[in-house]
């Protein structure tokens, strides 16, 4: 399999290094944004951008058309899962912000709390919401920066996640609870 | 709908994931339920304070022009040596993630997807006021039905006598494939029993898997892959399929 797609590179046409670079350029920053957001550090995520990108390149001939940011988003984060295993698996919560998460455990509202509109979260700036984005578990902080960043619908960032569209919903409800509570936690902080 | 359903459809609604029809139902639901109406109103609000803030990164420009030296250029097709060279510098990568790539791409866990679009089948069919195409208890009637819809004749089997109802038949979507679905009702319980051409490789033995709280039973007969899905308990729904398969090989 291996030497075939080798053979296969190698035999590419300046045909399809144009289509590949106009088709696939353009996405470079959703790319770098997932990376940034699921290895957390400047230096890795460029490594595994840039990763991506030749491999991408490599299996473009896999490539089944339909949109291709999920189809480049996918490698990327296998790229991160192969290379970075052992980091990407590290608990990444502070001890406080798992406290407040655990604290919410059904949804996003609060036991006998005021009235929703009351609880409107104030405003932080980019870098904390970043931050906290970053401080999510792998699987909640991948589904909402794979919708909130990256804008993919519930389908692909199933397809992305190797997960079905249940488990993306679900997800997604879990990373929203956690990521409110974290806010909450902040604003109190300041 | 529950609170359960509902707790977790406000996300799907605000991310613009229903139709029509399940939006409404979601909205009417979390107009009567008070934890459903703070849980959307909470999910909206952080949407809104999410998109008032700037959470993209943009790519270094320095990562551009690598990724633009490393990616051959259409003026200059590369030999095929130059070509190798390049992917053996730029690639940490080993055969089995190479494998991987491909498996994730071309594969994907095909497996865990049908059955995930089951259960977004299952749910479909509840919500949108679309359980069935052919409304009928008679397996005479919802059988022929099928003819000419799909390209396969579907074991429907009336086991109302034995505590399933037969409701009726509809034609849905699993896998991007068109599937026969056959809808029973046990007490309050609906069963969609999605009915597949068999892809080769026999299931084997009946696998009885939990996803979202949904019951789903799986096996092959007759050629057919079927999968029964419900939020009748584990017990009964196995009970279903002992029965259904009972009575198709008395058939």
């Amino acid at each position: 399999m291996r030497h075939a797609q080798v053979a296969l590179a190698g035999s590419g046409s300046g045909d399809k290094a144009q289509r590949f670079r106009a088709a696939a350029l353009p996405y470079l920053d959703d790319v770098y944004a997932l990376a940034r957001y699921l290895l957390r550090n400047t230096a890795d995520a460029e490594d595994a951008a840039q990763e991506c990108y030749l491999r991408a390149f490599r299996h473009f001939e896999t490539f089944r058309g339909g949109p291709i940011k999920p189809w480049l988003l996918a490698i990327l984060r296998n790229v991160c899962r192969a290379e970075y295993a052992r980091r990407v698996t590290q608990p990444a919560m502070q001890a406080d912000g798992l406290q407040a998460a655990e604290q919410c455990v059904d949804g996003l509202w609060t036991e006998g709390g005021s009235s929703p509109e009351a609880d409107a979260l104030g405003r932080l700036d980019g870098e904390t919401v970043q931050r906290l984005i970053a401080e999510l578990p792998d699987q909640f902080r991948e589904a909402i920066v794979l919708r909130e960043v990256n804008e993919l619908s519930y389908r692909e960032i199933a397809d992305v996640a190797g997960v079905p569209v249940g488990t993306v919903m679900s997800r997604l409800a879990r990373a929203r609870a956690l990521l409110r509570a974290a806010w909450i936690a902040e604003e109190n902080k300041s | 709908m529950t609170c359960e359903e509902a707790i977790v459809l406000v996300h799907a609604l605000i991310d613009g994931e229903l139709d029509a029809s399940h939006a409404r139902e979601v909205e009417a639901h979390a107009g009567s339920c008070a934890r459903c109406a703070a849980e959307l109103a909470a999910a909206r609000d952080l949407q809104r304070a999410l998109r008032g803030n700037e959470l993209r990164y943009t790519a270094p420009a320095s990562l551009r022009a690598s990724i633009d030296r490393a990616v051959p250029k259409p003026a200059d097709a590369p030999s095929r040596r130059s070509l190798l060279q390049g992917f053996a510098l730029g690639s940490a990568m080993t055969a089995a993630a190479a494998a991987g790539v491909t498996f994730v791409i071309v594969g994907g866990d095909r497996d865990d997807r049908i059955l995930g679009e089951a259960v977004s089948a299952h749910l479909r069919s509840l919500q949108a006021d679309h359980l069935t195409d052919v409304q009928s208890s008679n397996q005479h009637t919802v059988k022929p039905w099928f003819n000419g819809r799909i390209d396969l004749a579907p074991p429907v089997i009336d086991l109302t006598g034995q505590g399933f109802t037969l409701i009726g038949g509809r034609l849905d979507y699993i896998d991007g494939k068109p599937v026969a679905a056959i809808v029973y009702r046990r007490r309050v319980h609906v069963i969609n029993l999605f009915v597949m051409q068999g892809m080769g490789g026999s299931l084997g033995a009946p696998k009885l898997e939990t996803i979202q709280g949904f019951n789903i039973l799986r096996w092959s007969e007759q050629g057919f892959n079927l999968m029964a899905v419900s939020d009748l308990n584990r017990e009964e729904l196995e009970e279903f399929g002992t029965k259904f398969e009972s009575a198709a090989k008395a058939s």
